[in-house]
């Protein structure tokens, strides 16, 4: 991790406190999407951007709401540049993001585990295809719980929901369909 | 030529993959057989569409290289540019092309190249693709007669496309051949899961005339780039 001037450190902090467009209860920072902000010049900053999907619509609606909060801080010149590599990963989104999508009635991405396959104890399930306890990428996954009431007991409607990064589920204790934001 | 030559050629083929199939995907909003269905298909096109936008931007213009190109300057597989016909043989086309980027994307994650990033964060996306593709294979084929019958139809159809993927393409950093076996082993063990056929015929012939790859297109084609391109053409630099 690079050091940061104080003024990079609080010009992160004001990027970093911007709402996701899509998910309005998120900051960036929580999100795990602000890479790094750089002073180039006086009054000219460039943010470093990465993408949680590469088709992501959001991106855009981020740049800006980044530009206007760094203006609206008297930054005269700001460049939102977007980074690929490293790829962005679920496991990025913090602790509080995660708490905050489960209120906001998204049950979070599960975290993977990096190690050996942890045994977890599976709720019933009544998807026709077995319920996945790995993501595709093969690693370890814990059962995905209802944001509603906390039920395990979940059936998958479609792997793609109101976007590409949720899948669609609904509870089968509350009968309440919920979005899942799919492990990436 | 020189490297940017070679990466260029590269870009274009694997965005160009991405462009066209994301358009036909697009092609069933508002026709998809349930709601699911139609946002399934739709975010699996917006992914396509993200990595198109950023491999042309390696080529070039990505509005003037998707909007004012013609047709024998695309350099997409004649697999994608299939017409969607029903939802079986969209699945198909799917399963076929999903699961030769997965692992064609998986190993550019790997290399140094200057594929390697998009390759890293694309991979993981179109895992979810060929999981979509599979997952449909095999209920229509272990569905009805009538899904059964419809999708292995589409699988015979399709099936003389799917050579050419594994053909050399300039400056890509490794050679499509060395994912053959792996594709082979995958469809042919989901089409046997699924009670279909593996299809016998060849994969490539003299009909595909060095195929999209050279920039020979299938008749379909053609109309397609016309819809796609017709608003950019018919009003230039527009925007909303």
């Amino acid at each position: 991790m690079v050091t940061l001037t104080p003024l990079e450190a609080e010009l992160l902090e004001i990027a970093g406190s911007v709402l996701d467009p899509e998910l309005p209860v998120v900051t960036l920072r929580e999100l795990g999407v602000l890479r790094a902000v750089h002073v180039r010049a006086a009054d000219a900053v460039e943010v470093e951007l990465t993408p949680t999907y590469t088709g992501c619509p959001a991106v855009e609606a981020m740049s800006l709401d980044i530009e206007r909060a760094l203006h609206a801080h008297g930054v005269r010149e700001v460049t939102v540049r977007t980074v690929l590599s490293p790829a962005w990963s679920t496991d990025d989104i913090s602790a509080e993001g995660r708490r905050k999508l489960r209120e906001f009635g998204i049950a979070p991405p599960r975290v993977r585990a990096a190690s050996e396959p942890v045994g977890v104890t599976l709720g019933p399930t009544r998807t026709l295809a077995p319920e996945p306890t790995a993501d595709p990428g093969g690693a370890a996954l814990e059962p995905i719980r209802c944001p509603h009431c906390g039920s395990t007991d979940t059936e998958l409607l479609s792997r793609f929901s109101s976007t590409a990064c949720k899948a669609l589920r609904r509870c089968l204790d509350c009968r309440e369909p919920f979005d899942h934001f799919k492990e990436l | 030529m020189t490297t940017t030559t070679h990466t260029r050629t590269a870009a274009l083929a694997l965005g160009d993959d991405a462009l066209v199939l994301s358009h036909r995907l697009g092609e069933w909003m508002g026709h998809a057989p349930v709601l699911e269905e139609e946002v399934a298909l739709g975010n699996i096109a917006l992914d396509l569409l993200g990595q198109a936008r950023i491999l042309l931007s390696m080529a070039g213009d990505e509005d003037e290289l998707a909007y004012l190109r013609e047709e024998r300057a695309f350099r997409n597989l004649q697999l994608v540019e299939q017409p969607n016909g029903d939802f079986a043989h969209t699945i198909v086309r799917q399963l076929y092309f999903s699961t030769y980027q997965h692992l064609l994307y998986g190993r550019l994650a790997a290399t140094e190249g200057p594929f390697a990033g998009l390759a890293a964060k694309a991979v993981k996306e179109v895992a979810y693709h060929r999981d979509h593709a599979e997952q449909w294979t095999l209920r229509l084929g272990d569905g009805t007669e009538e899904s059964h019958g419809r999708t292995q139809v589409a699988c015979t159809a399709l099936w003389r496309f799917t050579g050419e993927m594994f053909r050399p393409v300039d400056g890509l950093g490794l050679d499509p051949a060395e994912l053959e076996p792996a594709w082979l082993e995958s469809v042919r063990g989901v089409l046997k899961r699924a009670g279909l056929a593996v299809p016998e015929g060849p994969r490539t012939g003299a009909w595909s005339a060095g195929a999209g790859r050279e920039g020979l297109h299938t008749e379909s084609f053609g109309r397609m780039l016309a819809e796609m391109q017709h608003l950019h053409r018919s009003h230039p630099g527009a925007s909303w």
